[in-house]
């Protein structure tokens, strides 16, 4: 066990080292640069800024100079946001991102568990087919189909929701019910399946034969091997989730740090670019990281090797 | 017949020639069922699929061929005819009706600029299943062609591809598609310039760098499934019987793997056609997708996000069309699991 999350953990730091390689090579390679749009700067002025910012360099050098940094867990200075670190923005942004997302899971799987679990228990029911349609029809629909007619039918008709910002509880309601739409439909099909499959298992009928009660051989039994599928999901799911949904930040008008993201790529802010990809790509792999060692913790007869 | 006790009791007649016609009835008359036709059948049952396929071919119907006869063309700006409502006229048009001229009527109403926009929700459904099946195409190329020689070779080789997998997987696609939409636009502008490479221009260099990151990116998937597959295929004796007279590893795997995980790639990209739309739809909403006027289910509803409040139909138009062609794409790909591949069943 030890052994095999050191060697996971090894994986890991090259995996992160690899993308932040790649994403900087891809990044200079493309033509152009954060202060070419700017028309108003002059060459002379460009120049400064770009030694300033140690752009004037051999790339070779650069890169060296940033994966020192990064090292250290600096993420280096923002080009576009003057004055400001990419650790402050990261700081400032992600916990924004990270509320919304967060709660969004939580809704999802509070919502898609037990609804996939009552549609295997109900199978080939009248509920069962109500809980497959709608899941159905919820993993087709796109996120920013959600988002507008959310907002349409809740802000502008009636009138109950603001429709941008964070100002108050009311603001986040929206963006998380869009946000959990997709998931919670997703979980409730991977529940109902993995339920079906755990409820003809041999170890069921011991449960209920030995005597425990339905309830009892449900949740002692039956979730905790049913809910490992989902586990796998949520890894993943969470590391982008709470890193920001660009559409969900676009619509809403939310400060987070998927607008943070996509507004570094259009404005070429170097450093930006780096620090919130090599953030990504972390919390990515930490996610699945520990879901392997949840995995253990959740179904012991699972041999990590 | 005596009663002879020693005797066999044999019946004589038993063992003469059969006759013909006694030969006719143990000839087992039904061909044996094949496995297209076996899943065909399967699936023909299945009354979802069925009809998820009609509505499919529908929309194909609806977006190839309908906009060749339709009166209005996606680009074609009607002066005074903007902002109408569905099935609601202009004034100019008004007054050549009362002359007696047919109209037809803008079903779906006009946009801002006086394009006639059912023609423009067909367009963009045409750009949306186009971008579903080209990228699938591509990214069931490569998917198949990768993990079928990560899984076949094993060991070391292996465990390299699978690891630049996860490294795909852990690069976020929006940078990517968005650094290569830059990188592309000056070389490919150029391109479109020269003779016979004019389609770029109706295409659009966002487009084409969707493509190309589906092809960079989106094959992981694919090559983690059929990999999978291919570990336990390998194994049969089969692989082991072809090896002994002499097949090549590129033969095994064209001839016996490939051929025996092909449920797997028909519904794995079955279903890989509806998320290609979902991340096109998803990036046209972003601004990167297809380039104006060319217009994606996308494209139209991120514009129509700003006459929410008085058009909201505008916006409704291609949410609904979006959502049932995945719909329709999700559950024949479900039919089609059923019906040719049982063991992938989630």
């Amino acid at each position: 066990m030890v052994n095999y999350i050191i060697k996971r953990i090894a994986m890991a730091v090259i995996t992160i080292f690899a993308v932040a390689t790649v994403t900087f090579f891809v990044m200079n390679l493309v033509p152009g640069g954060p202060f070419m749009s700017e028309k108003a700067v002059s060459p002379q002025a460009q120049a400064a800024l770009n030694e300033k910012y140690g752009l004037d360099k051999p790339l070779s050098e650069q890169y060296t100079t940033y994966i020192k940094d990064l090292l250290h867990g600096n993420l280096g200075l923002s080009v576009k946001q003057r004055g400001r670190t990419v650790n402050m923005i990261i700081e400032t942004k992600f916990p924004v991102s990270a509320r919304i997302g967060g709660m969004a899971i939580l809704t999802a799987v509070l919502i898609g568990v037990p609804l996939g679990s009552i549609a295997a228990f109900k199978r080939k029911t009248a509920v069962d087919n109500i809980i497959i349609i709608f899941s159905t029809c919820g993993i087709a629909v796109p996120s920013f189909v959600v988002c507008t007619i959310l907002m349409y039918v809740l802000s502008l008709k009636l009138g109950l929701l603001p429709t941008y910002g964070l100002a108050s509880w009311k603001n986040y309601i929206m963006p998380v019910m869009a946000l959990a739409f997709y998931p919670s439909s997703y979980i409730a099909r991977l529940m109902r399946s993995s339920m079906l499959d755990v409820m003809g298992q041999d170890y069921m009928r011991t449960a209920r034969a030995k005597g425990l009660s339905q309830i009892v051989s449900i949740f002692k039994h039956a979730l905790r091997n049913a809910i490992l599928p989902v586990v796998t999901y949520l890894g993943p799911l969470l590391a982008y989730t709470v890193t920001g949904s660009f559409i969900v930040e676009k619509i809403f008008t939310i400060p987070g740090l998927g607008t943070e993201f996509i507004g570094s790529i259009t404005g070429r802010d170097y450093p930006l670019i780096m620090g919130t990809t090599v953030f990504l790509a972390s919390l990515m792999v930490v996610m699945n990281v520990l879901v392997d060692i949840a995995y253990k913790l959740i179904d012991p007869r699972i041999n990590l090797k | 017949m005596s009663n002879n006790k020693i005797s066999l009791q044999l019946n004589v007649e038993d063992f003469l020639p059969a006759s013909d016609a006694e030969k006719e009835r143990l000839t087992v008359m039904q061909r044996s069922v094949g496995f297209w036709k076996d899943g065909v059948r399967r699936l023909k049952k299945n009354k979802i699929s069925m009809i998820s396929l009609v509505v499919i071919i529908l929309i194909f119907f609806l977006s190839f061929i309908v906009p060749g006869i339709y009166p209005y063309s996606y680009e074609h700006q009607i002066r005074g005819s903007e902002n109408l409502a569905p099935m609601q006229y202009s004034q100019t048009e008004m007054n050549a009706m009362e002359t007696g001229e047919h109209v037809f009527p803008h079903i779906l109403g006009t946009d801002n600029l006086g394009r006639d926009y059912a023609i423009r929700v067909m367009m963009g459904s045409r750009v949306s299943l186009m971008v579903g099946l080209i990228a699938s195409g591509i990214i069931l190329f490569i998917g198949s062609l990768y993990g079928s020689v990560a899984g076949f070779f094993g060991g070391w080789v292996d465990m390299i591809m699978m690891r630049i997998v996860d490294m795909i997987y852990t690069v976020p696609d929006i940078l990517i598609i968005i650094l290569l939409s830059v990188a592309f636009d000056q070389p490919l502008k150029a391109l479109s310039q020269k003779a016979g490479f004019q389609w770029i221009q109706v295409v659009g260099v966002n487009l084409i760098s969707i493509f190309v990151v589906f092809a960079l990116l989106y094959w992981v998937g694919m090559a983690r499934i059929v990999r999978s597959q291919i570990l336990i295929l390998k194994e049969q004796e089969y692989v082991t019987a072809a090896r002994a007279l002499g097949a090549s590893s590129g033969h095994i795997i064209k001839k016996h793997l490939l051929t025996n995980c092909i449920g797997t790639l028909i519904v794995t990209t079955t279903l890989q056609i509806p998320s290609s739309i979902f991340t096109e739809s998803f990036l046209s909403f972003l601004g990167l997708g297809v380039a104006a006027p060319m217009p994606s289910l996308g494209s139209l509803a991120s514009a129509a996000l700003n006459g929410l409040q008085s058009y909201p139909h505008r916006l409704f138009a291609p949410a609904l069309a979006i959502s049932v062609i995945i719909l329709s794409f999700n559950l024949l790909g479900d039919g089609l699991r059923d019906a040719f591949d049982p063991k992938l069943r989630d």
